[in-house]
């Protein structure tokens, strides 16, 4: 079979070489000036052609597939890139359209006739001084619209703000919430990690204790969320397309991002018109064989309130993990205990309680 | 047939030769294989560079069937690709990130490096200046076996059984640096960091003897501000190489040091494969700052050549002289030196300090003056002029039409703000993909289309060289201009497959579309590939001017030999773009030809040179600073 399939292309190639010969030959007999210059007129036709067509595809599928390929926003800052991002759009589709145009027009216009002198024309100091200014005063107003934002974006987070921890490794997301009862993220060690302790939190912190782990990332509508991101083996890279987010997760060092989230999960699916819609977080830097399934789930809850009582429902990684009680400073355990909302009559709880403790 | 072949062959009445083999000297080896003679070194890297793309261009189109056409059973290529495939015939998702990252390490370094200053700096610069050779003839040939031994070991890295290296071509520490990470972390990153030293050797090599010759081996009167815009491009080339490539030498070795000599320049508290490594204190952002010190001119040194070349085709097919001869001279300078100032551009989102990130996209979105600078100059070089459509011509039209519609994405992603959501998804592909890969391969091509004369004594099949325009710009345009859309819905790169979300389930169309006309593209160049060989040995004989140019490569016989003039080198008396100049007999004016033949045509300026010319024989005013 492939032996047939083998000598089908060897023999087109054959025949195609065989037109080739003949079309050279016949060429030789025809003269060449004359051809050469039809051929000459075809070529101009032919990039007039494409720049129409080129332009009509352009606009056309920018026109008929927007909702396809525009992603609705759902961020504070997202709102301002966005804006930035279609006012650079409108700029540069105004002047690539022109020069497009100009172009493909000249090489039409001006293709060769027998006869005809191109015109001498090395310079002009008034024209070019012109298209010096012109295109450096538009891009300096779009940089300053874009640093300003930048700065914002930027910028220190609010006291205030809700902080979430996201750590990447190969090939999955965790996040790490601070606890409602201290708010505060514990301390961490990355030589503390093992197979249970996978944010390698360091117990000898009292912050740690009420600490969780969630396998979804759960945001706050309408207030500021910082998210403090790192890495556990290679760089990895947070994505919140909605959000306009990206941030790499760097091992050894931390990264932040702070935004503010407008829209709901319940917003977003009004919205879009689609129930099961769903926000997603992906990994944007290679990471290796699995880069490409790193997904993380996204829930946004209608208010703070909502949030807040979520972040209630969830039990302290040292709660699942109670075993770790151990690693905990003795003279920290009770707070532990009652931090982590151990039940007090629970083994774990019973064996990290100091001796003399149980014998008063 | 063999009756018509002869008929051919006698009824163009070609073939001087008889006489062409008298100047070789050597015997095969030092004339062929170790030559020292710019041109016998241009032909080597050009044809080492077309195999490169030859197989950059096939991995490019293997991952383009697992994105455009991810249900496809690829079980016919288990021939040649063998363990790569799973067993239900796809591409394994390690070896699509090979793929990915040899594809851009080939294309970028052997392609758009050394097969395009290889070829045409060697090439040119002696033959447009009026030199003899390279200022070190031996220099030269070891970079071209520099290239060549780090093209073996880059080759052999894709048959190991650990595949080669796969963290991206742009290798950022730890993935790179930490076999454990993935399987193309060891054997083939060592591989490829060998291959790449071996290759920045070479590439210091080549550049010393591009900008010495430039500098010191001109011809009598070839000024500077006569030199033609491809020379200028290939000096800036030459300059902007050599003071950035031995920072990637730099940050390659330390990150050899990481992988073999348990330093910590780039790793730091790494809990990877269930133990924690030792390594404290580096930061793989250090990586990324090294790495894009080279990386960002290397954009420049793979365009910039491709400008030139275009500028120099586009003049005289329009015969017109270039529109701002000093312009197009001062953005290249500009752009050159701008572009050390710009690197950090690729890492407003890697977690460096945001003022930095201020700072670089200032400096960024001011390199697109001198680059919106040349794009007015070469439309304006178009205009009223009397266009002849070479195949080098139309290769450089799509030249300027990739360069504008890629470089106006630029101003998206140099601005920091905007680039939050862009970075690393296929705008940036799309973008830079045209900008400099297209545009600099279009460069390339248009370049063999047009010295081919000069370097095979043939021409190449005009027809021939439509029809592989044609492909080749629609199907670039269709490859690229769909990533765009792609991009801005959020599409990240690099991915093997976008099922597990739900934001990026779209597009499957497009996606498709892209791979069939990667296809396309790829299977055009096998015209090309075809009319290149046969053309060597069939082609039409060419004559010793074939497009009426003005610069002096086109006075040396059809087939010059070791030291490229015959008699005396030629004298210089003009700028090269001496085009349709009013009242000339013709349409071009050579380089060598002194003004005092030319009365018709002077200038009232140029008319003051002619006595200078007959004083002192040929040096003229301006010339004797620069002796």
């Amino acid at each position: 079979m492939s032996l047939i399939i083998g000598l089908g292309v060897v023999l087109v190639l054959a025949i195609l070489y065989l037109i080739f010969r003949i079309g050279n030959l016949v060429g030789l007999v025809k003269g060449r000036e004359e051809e050469s210059t039809s051929w000459n007129s075809v070529n101009a036709y032919l990039l007039m052609l494409f720049m129409i067509l080129g332009l009509i595809g352009f606009f056309w599928y920018s026109f008929v597939h927007f909702d396809s390929y525009n992603l609705p926003v759902a961020s504070e800052h997202g709102e301002v890139t966005d804006y930035l991002f279609w006012v650079t759009m409108a700029v540069t589709v105004v002047a690539f359209v022109l020069i497009f145009i100009a172009m493909f027009w000249f090489t039409f216009k001006y293709r060769y006739e027998v006869g005809r002198k191109a015109v001498f024309f090395a310079d002009d100091h008034k024209l070019e001084i012109v298209w010096t200014v012109v295109p450096a005063i538009v891009l300096a107003l779009l940089i300053f619209s874009g640093l300003r934002a930048w700065n914002d974006i930027t910028g220190p987070a609010s006291k205030d703000a809700v902080v979430i921890e996201l750590i990447g490794q190969q090939f999955l997301w965790t996040a790490r919430y601070p606890g409602t009862k201290d708010k505060q993220l514990g301390k961490h060690n990355y030589k503390m990690i093992d197979a249970s302790n996978e944010f390698g939190l360091d117990l000898s912190d009292k912050n740690t204790f009420d600490d969780f782990k969630s396998l979804e990332l759960h945001l706050p509508k309408g207030q500021e969320v910082q998210l403090m991101i790192r890495a556990k083996d290679v760089l990895h890279s947070v994505f919140l397309p909605h959000f306009r987010l990206k941030m790499d997760a760097v091992p050894g060092m931390h990264t932040t991002f702070k935004f503010v989230a407008t829209k709901s999960t319940a917003d977003m699916r009004a919205e879009t018109g689609n129930p099961n819609f769903n926000y997603e977080m992906a990994c944007t830097e290679i990471c290796g064989r699995g880069h490409f399934s790193m997904r993380f789930p996204v829930f946004v809850h209608d208010s703070v309130e909502d949030y807040e009582k979520w972040m209630a429902s969830q039990e302290a990684w040292l709660k699942q993990n109670p075993e770790y009680l151990q690693r905990v400073p003795a003279e920290l355990r009770e707070a532990a205990i009652i931090k982590a909302g151990i039940p007090a009559d629970s083994k774990e709880a019973i064996l990290a309680t100091p001796v003399t403790v149980t014998l008063n | 047939m063999a009756t018509i072949d002869v008929h051919s062959h006698t009824s163009t009445q070609h073939d001087d030769h008889g006489h062409e083999h008298e100047h070789h000297h050597g015997n095969f080896w030092t004339n062929y294989v170790f030559s020292e003679d710019h041109k016998v070194i241009a032909k080597q890297f050009l044809i080492t560079g077309m195999a490169w793309a030859l197989i950059g261009g096939v991995l490019s189109v293997l991952f383009r069937l697992q994105l455009g056409f991810p249900d496809a059973d690829l079980s016919w290529l288990r021939p040649i690709l063998g363990g790569w495939l799973t067993p239900e015939g796809k591409i394994d998702p390690e070896f699509y990130l090979a793929l990915v990252t040899m594809h851009g390490t080939i294309m970028v370094f052997f392609v758009l490096t050394a097969g395009l200053s290889g070829t045409f700096s060697n090439f040119l610069i002696p033959l447009q200046v009026g030199a003899r050779d390279m200022a070190s003839g031996f220099m030269n040939m070891l970079s071209y076996w520099f290239f060549f031994a780090s093209s073996v070991v880059m080759f052999t890295s894709l048959f190991i059984s650990t595949g080669p290296a796969s963290g991206g071509w742009v290798i950022y520490p730890p993935l790179s640096a930490l076999p454990q990470a993935m399987q193309g972390s060891g054997l083939g990153m060592t591989l490829w960091l060998v291959a790449m030293a071996l290759f920045i050797v070479s590439s210091l090599l080549g550049g010393i003897n591009y900008i010495t010759t430039v500098i010191n081996l001109r011809t009598k009167g070839m000024s500077f501000t006569k030199l033609p815009l491809t020379i200028w491009a290939f000096f800036f080339t030459a300059i902007i190489g050599v003071l950035s490539f031995p920072v990637l030498f730099a940050a390659a070795l330390l990150l050899i040091f990481d992988r073999s000599f348990g330093t910590s320049f780039y790793l730091s508290d790494i809990y990877i494969g269930g133990e924690a490594l030792p390594n404290q204190g580096g930061s793989p952002i250090l990586f990324q700052h090294l790495f894009w010190f080279l990386g960002h001119p290397e954009v420049y040194i793979v365009l910039l050549p491709a400008l030139g070349i275009t500028s120099e085709i586009i003049a005289t097919n329009s015969r017109k002289p270039i529109f701002g001869y000093k312009a197009m001279v001062g953005s290249m300078l500009f752009i050159a030196i701008l572009s050390f100032v710009v690197w950090a551009h690729h890492m407003f989102v890697t977690g460096m300090n945001p003022f930095l990130g201020s700072i670089f996209t200032l400096l960024t979105l001011i390199i697109a003056v001198p680059s919106a600078v040349k794009i007015f100059n070469y439309v304006t070089t178009l205009w009223k002029g009397n266009i002849r459509f070479t195949a080098a011509m139309l290769f450089s039209i799509g030249l300027v039409s990739f360069f504008l519609t890629g470089g106006i994405t630029g101003i998206f992603l140099g601005n920091s703000a905007i680039d939050i959501q862009l970075h690393d998804t296929y705008f940036v592909v799309a973008h830079f993909h045209l900008v400099m890969g297209s545009a600099s391969f279009f460069g390339m091509v248009a370049g063999v289309y047009h010295w081919f004369p000069k370097m095979f004594g043939r021409m190449m099949d005009e027809k021939l060289g439509y029809i592989h325009f044609w492909l080749t710009f629609v199907g670039v345009y269709l490859v690229f201009f769909p990533m765009h859309y792609i991009g801005i819905a959020g599409f990240p790169r690099r991915y093997y497959s976008w099922t597990n979300f739900e934001t990026f389930s779209g597009f499957a169309d497009l996606n498709m579309l892209v791979s069939a006309a990667a296809i396309l593209t790829l299977t055009a160049q096998f015209i090309f590939l075809f009319n290149f060989i046969y053309s060597i040995f069939r082609g039409k004989v060419a004559p010793a001017n074939p497009w009426n140019a003005n610069t002096l490569e086109w006075t040396t016989p059809r087939h010059p030999g070791h030291g490229n003039w015959p008699g005396e080198i030629p004298t210089v008396y003009r700028w090269p773009y001496d085009y349709s100049k009013p009242g000339a007999k013709e349409d071009f004016i050579p380089q060598h030809i002194p003004y005092s033949e030319t009365p018709e045509s002077n200038l009232p300026h140029e008319n003051e040179l002619v006595k200078l010319e007959m004083n002192d024989g040929a040096i003229i005013v301006e010339d004797k600073k620069h002796h």
